[in-house]
């Protein structure tokens, strides 16, 4: 038996969490150095996931699979593919990142790392399992922590309302996909929960027209998609900056691969059916939160709502069920996460010196803390689609998959680039650039070395997918060309 | 090394510097513009061993010098990225080489190198003057040096990495990359003084008003890529399979083929780029960044590099073309290149601020290029393209002298004049005598003065092609612009160099230093030179002296060379009457201005002279309709009304509704019902309980009688059941 790297990528931050609970309350060094033990470990074995798999036999990998249920179809089973061995490899760097920048919580951080790692044992679950009840249940885990997580550590002002808020609509969301998933269960008679085996159940066209909605809109919720979005900028604000990142970083890709994963590829005949007015959702989606974003005077809502309008730009590139379309798409979703972690992150250090994030008293941030301009730049590139970074890698695609099938919904979309590059601009010459305010004058300093070098980790990251895209592109090429062989070559 | 090696190596020594100097060389001002003038040295050897090579190169056109290696993997094959050098590229290299290295020259004199440090200088203003005490004990104020000079050398390093990317590039993709590329640092210079809240506004609006056109050109981009599957130029431009397919199949789009639909979504970008109406708005504003950056970014490099794009894409919009007649995407470009040419040069006749002038002054000469474009004139444009970036980065440069001579004499007088205000200039040809002639060479080219300047063989060159082609629309507008162009050029040179100074500060005016003044000299030569290339053959007297190579040379980067036209008198006539006229006026109603004067045309015409210098009122007219309505969508329609009030609304209203059916189970059913009906089991036990706890005494006497009493009954009842059968 090869070795189970995948159940070890999953079980280590849960393992990691167990073992920092039993670590006295006050020895906070030692639970900080446990936590960025367990996260360095996590990534580096992601990394080896993500680098060892092999492309041309494609297909999944790391398979592992034990029956746990026989009775009612249920069993562990892991591995991964093109389109979930990125997203895996940015779990991991954004655990790692998101335990450097946390380094300096001194309220009961080791309640905090330990649900931040349940959090990621979550995450790093439903990214790799094959096992549609396994899916939902790592799904919960990833879910509720979130609410302790935003409840006890967030920002005083909104945190009970947007830790309810998220809950609520995600729990609600769950359930709705859940239903699609237990009509699947049932109607295809095979008595399993593997989805390997589900993707060959060859549901009827009706069947599949009439659940898809269900199970896609209900993880659709997770990805921000529109009229559903509203929870992800409320809870981005109130999260203490780790959770942001986790949570717009990864926890969004959550709902949009797993809406991909149960709904477009177990049931192609309904993503067919339902394509153009999903794909009218999710331009609403890449229009309007940018919009929104571009008059928010809290820092960290422009981002949030931006992170909605990148995420539309996912959606629809998934829902163009183009091959250019989806490669963008799953490029995007790795891109957004390291990028949007960035963000946070960034946000995160201005509001700890600064105790505000209203754009326009910030000013002149550039000064005290240059490396965290640099880096904010660099994201922000990232985000308006320049070329040489990862974001146009991404976009570029989903423009071109965008335009081959709807020309005008391209036109209408692109508007968003233009938007974005106007508040991304709009907060490096306020905040970055300008004159620091008097008050800051003496309390503002720069951040710690730690913090630049997850910034500079993160920020390389970005920069290095846009040089050189063929360390991403062709593995989730090869993911993509398994989703277009089950929509049956469209 | 292959000459294909030196092709790849181009772009990258002024990358390297831009972070040597970011990295390592941000505390020392020498190392700084040592490296990047050095970079730029390197960049340009390697572009004229490859100009030399190419024209020495039989057949070029039809072998131009190719590589490439794959670079993203797209569909079912890696999209390649590669250099290319044609004859367009080649010539282009040529001008932007020589253009980069002047003005990297330049930039060392005009942030006062040498200069003491200033007293109250702080980063992200221009410098203010130091003052000094010389020996005998006077003090006085002198320029100083630029605070954030590394920063400066290290921008303008990885913009020249920008515009070679694009020159060089084989495909549209990096040409946007370098194209971007470009516009960041167009944002971060023209911002380069952050300190001013003119110039944080002049950077937005040029990065957002570029960005505009950008989005389309990505569009077409995209478009191109999904109709032919390859971004190549010679893929696409040289196949005439791929050209005859898009150009007659059509877009569905206004009856647009599918070339034209895609050479227009390409040619907005230009619009964007190279400041054409209506996105021409950012161009004049980004005159806020120092001068040399106003010089190269938007006058020679950058704002060409838009024109350069619609040359190669030239064979998309004349795709499907009838012989002689306009496609209709022509017919566009036509139009909006003759049309920004007469509308900028209109304007630049009311401005006063010598580098806004120029900056109208190069909107409407890159209209001029698109104009010629439009109609056809391929050849024409290009030839007018390096022209022109050759005088007008010479004027730039000029005015930058001008307005740093002027500020010398600021600092001295003390005055508080505007140094860029040409109606506080005059006399400065006897101060800034290497400033005047060049500038009047510079300003000659522009004006079209004729047989010396190169100016007027590009510009005859185009107006002779519309002539020829029976444009007359296009030629009577391009006409009147010249005449307009040579009209406010004199102007510019009389306010600024003749007559007597009109204030203090410009009888103080001082010569610039060396790094200034020899790339003036070295950009004048060109000036005058860079014409000499394309002397028409039939030009009476000294046609064919010299071999009007540059059409050979060009003409063959086409797949189909286009023809020389006949010579005609009449175009000739005409460039020679609108440029001598056009000088001669702007020298009669310009001369010797008094002191605090009215300009003669607002006293002519006041009415017109306002209109005229707020620019037609674009500015406010955008912001009315188009920033004012963007900022109320995103506040009050998407952000107020449909997220806070809409949606949350509902999510508020059904979390409200949810509370109020919890609280009507709770009182109405759960507590009264459900909860009634448990306590009243629970309750009636316990009453009955209570009922018949009285019996309970404790008292063996209460038994006893109890215990009688029921043995009493129990007889009762035995007898009557048992016995009374």
């Amino acid at each position: 038996m090869q070795f189970p790297i995948l159940s070890v990528i999953v079980f280590i931050p849960i393992v990691t969490a167990v073992i920092i609970l039993l670590i006295p309350q006050d020895r906070k060094n030692e639970v900080r150095v446990t936590a960025l033990a367990g996260a360095t470990f996590a990534l580096l074995l992601s990394a080896w996931a993500y680098f060892s798999y092999d492309i041309p036999v494609g297909g999944y990998q790391f398979l592992e699979k034990y029956t746990w249920l026989p009775s009612l179809g249920i069993s562990y089973q892991v591995g991964i593919d093109g389109m979930n061995a990125p997203l895996v490899l940015l779990t991991g760097v954004v655990m790692f990142t998101g335990v450097l920048i946390s380094w300096g919580i001194d309220d009961r951080p080791r309640e905090f790392f330990a649900f931040l790692f349940i959090l990621a044992t979550g995450v790093f679950g439903v990214f790799v399992a094959l096992d549609l009840f396994m899916l939902f249940f790592f799904y919960e885990i990833a879910v509720f922590p979130m609410y302790l997580l935003i409840a006890i550590w967030g920002w005083k002002e909104t945190r009970e309302y947007a830790a309810m808020k998220l809950t609520l609509y995600l729990f609600i969301g769950s359930v709705i996909a859940l239903v699609g998933a237990l009509a699947m269960y049932f109607v295809s008679g095979m008595g399993t929960f593997d989805m390997l085996a589900l993707e060959g159940a060859g549901f009827s066209a009706d069947f599949q027209r009439l659940w898809f909605p269900f199970v896609f809109f209900g993880f659709a919720v997770l990805g921000g998609i529109f009229p559903f979005h509203n929870w992800s900028p409320d809870g981005h604000v109130a999260a203490p900056t780790a959770v942001s990142m986790f949570h717009a970083g990864v926890l969004m890709k959550l709902g949009a691969f797993a809406a991909l994963r149960v709904g477009i590829m177990l049931l192609p005949e309904g993503a067919k059916f339902h394509l153009p007015w999903i794909i009218l959702l999710s331009l609403v989606n890449v229009v309007y939160g940018a919009y929104i974003a571009m008059v928010q005077s809290d820092f960290k809502y422009v981002i949030g709502f931006s992170s909605v309008s990148h995420m539309g730009l996912v959606a629809m590139g998934f829902a163009t069920l183009t091959r250019n379309g989806m490669i963008g798409a799953g490029v995007q979703m790795f891109s957004h996460g390291v990028m949007t972690a960035l963000f946070f992150a960034v946000v995160g250090m201005i509001y700890d010196q600064a105790h505000t994030r209203e754009i326009p008293k910030l000013g002149g941030f550039r000064k005290v803390m240059p490396v965290v301009a640099i880096a904010f730049i660099i994201g922000g590139l990232v985000s308006m689609g320049m070329p040489g970074f990862s974001g146009f890698i991404a976009e570029f695609p989903i423009f071109m998959g965008v335009w081959a099938s709807h020309p005008w919904i391209a036109i209408v979309a692109a508007i968003s680039i233009v938007i974005t590059a106007s508040y991304i601009i709009r907060i490096v010459g306020r905040v970055f650039f300008g004159n620091l305010p008097e008050e800051f004058e003496h309390h503002v300093h720069d951040v710690t070395a730690l913090d630049k070098v997850a910034l500079v980790f993160l920020s390389g990251i970005l920069i290095i997918v846009g040089v050189y895209p063929a360390v991403m592109v062709p593995l989730v090429e090869s993911g993509v060309d398994k989703i277009l062989a089950l929509l049956g070559g469209v | 090394m292959t000459i294909e090696t030196i092709i790849w190596l181009i772009p990258l020594p002024p990358v390297l510097a831009f972070f040597l100097i970011v990295l390592f060389a941000n505390r020392n001002k020498a190392l700084s513009h040592i490296l990047a003038v050095g970079a730029a040295l390197l960049s340009w050897l390697g572009s004229m061993v490859v100009f030399w090579q190419a024209i020495r190169t039989e057949h070029f056109g039809e072998h131009p010098f190719v590589s490439s290696i794959p670079w993203l993997p797209s569909g079912d094959s890696w999209f390649r990225i590669g250099v290319q050098i044609d004859p367009l590229s080649a010539a282009t290299l040529f001008f932007v080489a020589w253009t980069i290295l002047m003005i990297f020259l330049y930039s060392i004199g005009y942030h006062n190198y040498g200069q003491p440090k200033g007293d109250h200088d702080r980063p992200g203003l221009p410098p203010h003057g130091a003052t000094i005490s010389d020996a005998h004990g006077h003090t006085h104020t002198v320029p100083s040096i630029e605070p954030m000079y590394s920063r400066f050398f290290a921008f303008i390093g990885l913009f020249a990495f920008g515009m070679y990317t694009l020159v060089v590039s084989d495909n549209l993709l990096t040409l946007f990359v370098g194209w971007e590329i470009m516009g960041l640092c167009s944002y971060l210079l023209i911002g380069f003084w952050y300190g001013k809240p003119s110039a944080r506004a002049a950077m937005i609006k040029a990065f957002i008003t570029t960005r505009v056109g950008d989005v389309f050109m990505l569009l077409g981009i995209a478009y191109l890529y999904s109709a032919t599957g390859t971004l190549n130029y010679r893929e696409i431009f040289y196949s005439e399979e791929v050209l005859h397919t898009l150009g007659t199949t059509s877009s569905g789009f206004l009856g647009l083929s599918i070339a034209g639909l895609i050479g227009l979504l390409l040619f907005i970008g230009t619009v964007g780029k190279s400041a054409q109406w209506p996105l021409h708005v950012w161009l004049p504003d980004a005159m806020e960044g120092p001068t040399p950056v106003s010089a190269m970014i938007h006058a020679a490099t950058m704002v060409s590099a838009g024109v350069y794009m619609v040359i190669r894409i030239f064979p998309l919009l004349s795709a499907g073309a009838d012989h002689g007649a306009l496609t209709s995407a022509m017919t566009v470009v036509a139009f909006i290149g003759a049309f920004t040419a007469l509308f900028a040069a209109t304007i630049a006749v009311a401005q006063n601020d010598i580098k806004r002038v120029l900056a109208y002054s190069t909107i409407s000469q890159l209209g001029y290029m698109v104009a010629a474009i439009g109609i056809g004139a391929y050849v024409a444009a290009a030839f007018h393209l390096i022209t022109h970036a050759f005088f007008k980065a010479l004027l730039f440069l000029g005015s930058g002298s001008v307005i740093h001579g002027m500020e010398h004499g600021v600092l001295h007088t003390g005055q508080h004049v505007d140094p860029q205000d040409m109606l506080n200039m005059g006399g400065l040809r006897k101060k800034m005598p290497i400033t005047f002639w060049t500038f009047l060479i510079g300003g000659f080219a522009l004006s079209g003065f004729p047989l010396v300047t190169a100016g007027f063989w590009s510009k005859d060159e185009i107006l002779a092609d519309a002539f020829g082609h029976g444009h007359l629309g296009v030629f009577i507008t391009l006409a009147l612009a010249a005449l307009l162009t040579a009209f406010y050029t004199m102007r510019q040179i009389t306010l600024t160099f003749l007559g007597e100074p009109r204030t203090e500060s410009a009888h103080h005016a001082k010569e610039t230093p060396w790094t200034m003044t020899a790339p003036l000299v070295i950009l004048a030569v060109f000036a005058v030179a860079a014409g000499w290339a394309g002397i028409p053959e039939h030009f009476p007297a000294i046609g064919g002296i010299v071999p009007n190579w540059f059409h050979e040379f060009i003409g063959s980067t086409l797949l189909e060379h286009p023809k020389a036209i006949d010579f005609n008198f009449i175009p000739l006539l005409v460039s020679f009457i609108v440029a001598l006229g056009g000088l001669y006026a702007g020298w009669l109603v310009y001369k010797g201005l008094p002191v605090g004067a009215q300009d003669p045309i607002e006293r002519a015409a006041p009415q017109i002279h306002k209109v005229l210098k707020n620019k037609y009122y674009f500015d406010e007219i955008y912001d009315s309709l188009f920033v004012k309505p963007a900022n109320w969508i995103s506040e009050v329609f998407t952000s107020r009304w449909m997220d806070m009030g809409v949606i949350d609304g509902i999510l508020h209203w059904v979390a409200f509704a949810s509370g109020r059916i919890g609280g009507f189970l709770r009182d109405y059913i759960d507590l009264p019902i459900v909860n009634g009906f448990g306590d009243m089991i629970g309750e009636g036990t316990k009453r009955f309980g209570r009922a018949i706890r009285v019996i309970q005494t404790g008292r063996i006497q209460n038994y006893m009688i109890g215990a009688l009493f029921t043995i009493a009954a129990f007889s009762v009842l035995f007898y009557y059941l048992v016995f009374n059968r």
